[in-house]
């Protein structure tokens, strides 16, 4: 293998893995075909019933958070794992001697000036609101959890990056965004464990219409639906801010980009 | 589904994918790859995903192309192979 060296090692693989994806995906069905097997029960039932047992507009959101809502639990704690795995990879809690630091990049390309710190200022607020707003739209129009927890952590990035890594921190520090991830993750598998001890299966929304004032079973699991949203959003937003200050400080926290 | 948009976004995701492995600056690799996400997620658009395609502009297009530039302020600009 040392003639062909690690890239073109990694070319083989690519182009054997491309003939084998290309191969595999003669089998699938044609592109919108109404006789595969997934258009013929599954989908017409999401694209029928969604509005009538969940009263929730956005098929997607629904099938997310609800049909699929295992699924979509499983992928937070992925992320959390994600957040997690960089704390230990990356976090020095001692003050080690500086030993070896590779080359830093010139301090030109990571000055910051008054212009890009006053648009920041002014920027983040509205930010922060359109994540909330994608959060709590997400029924009714495209996003949801995931992507409203990423603007919102954006948004502390974006200030970690127009000032530094310290003022960011101030806002939100350390242990309250540990904090912070780990809730987000228990208010999902919290509201899935209400449902299982109000007599329902784990993350059957429709049980919770027995806690909540003045809800049936159908807004009970646009309800639940809009919880979990919450707890996804919380839960990426902390991790987003944990990884990038475990990058960009090398694990020191003391000084970001 | 315009053919000629969707050839346009495809040549142009071709592209971006080749440039960002071929570049040796990896701060421009970044910025390639972020580039490349943004098409993925007009091509996501213009199918209808639109779920999808938030997506892949809020983590592909944004938050990874951060992590990708913090990773290579914090460590080497140029790559050795």
């Amino acid at each position: 293998m040392k003639f062909l060296g690690i890239k073109g090692f990694g070319l083989i693989a690519v182009c054997v893995t491309g003939i084998l994806l290309v191969v595999a995906v003669g089998d699938f069905p044609n592109w919108g075909d109404p006789q595969s097997p997934a258009s013929r029960h599954l989908s017409p039932h999401y694209i029928t019933e969604t509005l009538e047992e969940t009263a929730v507009p956005n098929i997607v959101t629904s099938v997310l958070a609800d049909y699929r809502g295992f699924d979509t639990m499983f992928e937070t704690a992925v992320i959390f794992t994600a957040g997690v795995a960089v704390i230990f990879v990356l976090r020095v809690l001692r003050s080690a001697k500086e030993s070896a630091v590779p080359e830093e990049m010139d301090p030109e390309l990571t000055h910051t000036d008054v212009i890009i710190r006053t648009i920041v200022r002014l920027l983040i607020p509205f930010i922060q609101l359109f994540a909330l707003y994608v959060v709590m739209h997400g029924h009714h129009s495209p996003g949801g959890g995931f992507q409203g927890g990423v603007m919102l952590g954006a948004s502390f990035i974006l200030l970690a990056i127009s000032y530094d890594l310290k003022t960011a921190l101030r806002r939100l520090s350390e242990r309250k965004v540990l904090i912070l991830g780990g809730v987000g993750v228990l208010i999902y598998a919290g509201i899935g464990t209400i449902c299982l001890l109000l007599g329902g299966n784990f993350l059957d929304y429709s049980a919770l219409a027995k806690i909540l004032p003045a809800t049936d079973t159908v807004m009970a699991r646009s309800h639940g639906m809009l919880g979990i949203e919450i707890g996804v959003a919380i839960a990426v937003m902390a991790i987003m801010m944990v990884i990038y200050a475990n990058l960009s400080s090398r694990g020191k926290y003391d000084k970001g980009l | 589904m315009i053919w000629q948009f969707d050839l346009i976004i495809l040549t142009l995701v071709v592209i971006c994918a080749i440039a960002a492995i071929c570049l040796k600056d990896l701060l421009s690799a970044a910025v390639v790859l972020g580039a490349y996400s943004f098409l993925m997620c007009l091509l996501w658009t213009e199918m209808g995903a639109v779920d999808v395609a938030f997506t892949e502009a809020a983590v592909g297009a944004g938050v990874s192309t951060i992590f990708f530039l913090s990773a290579v302020f914090r460590t080497t600009r140029r790559t050795k192979d």
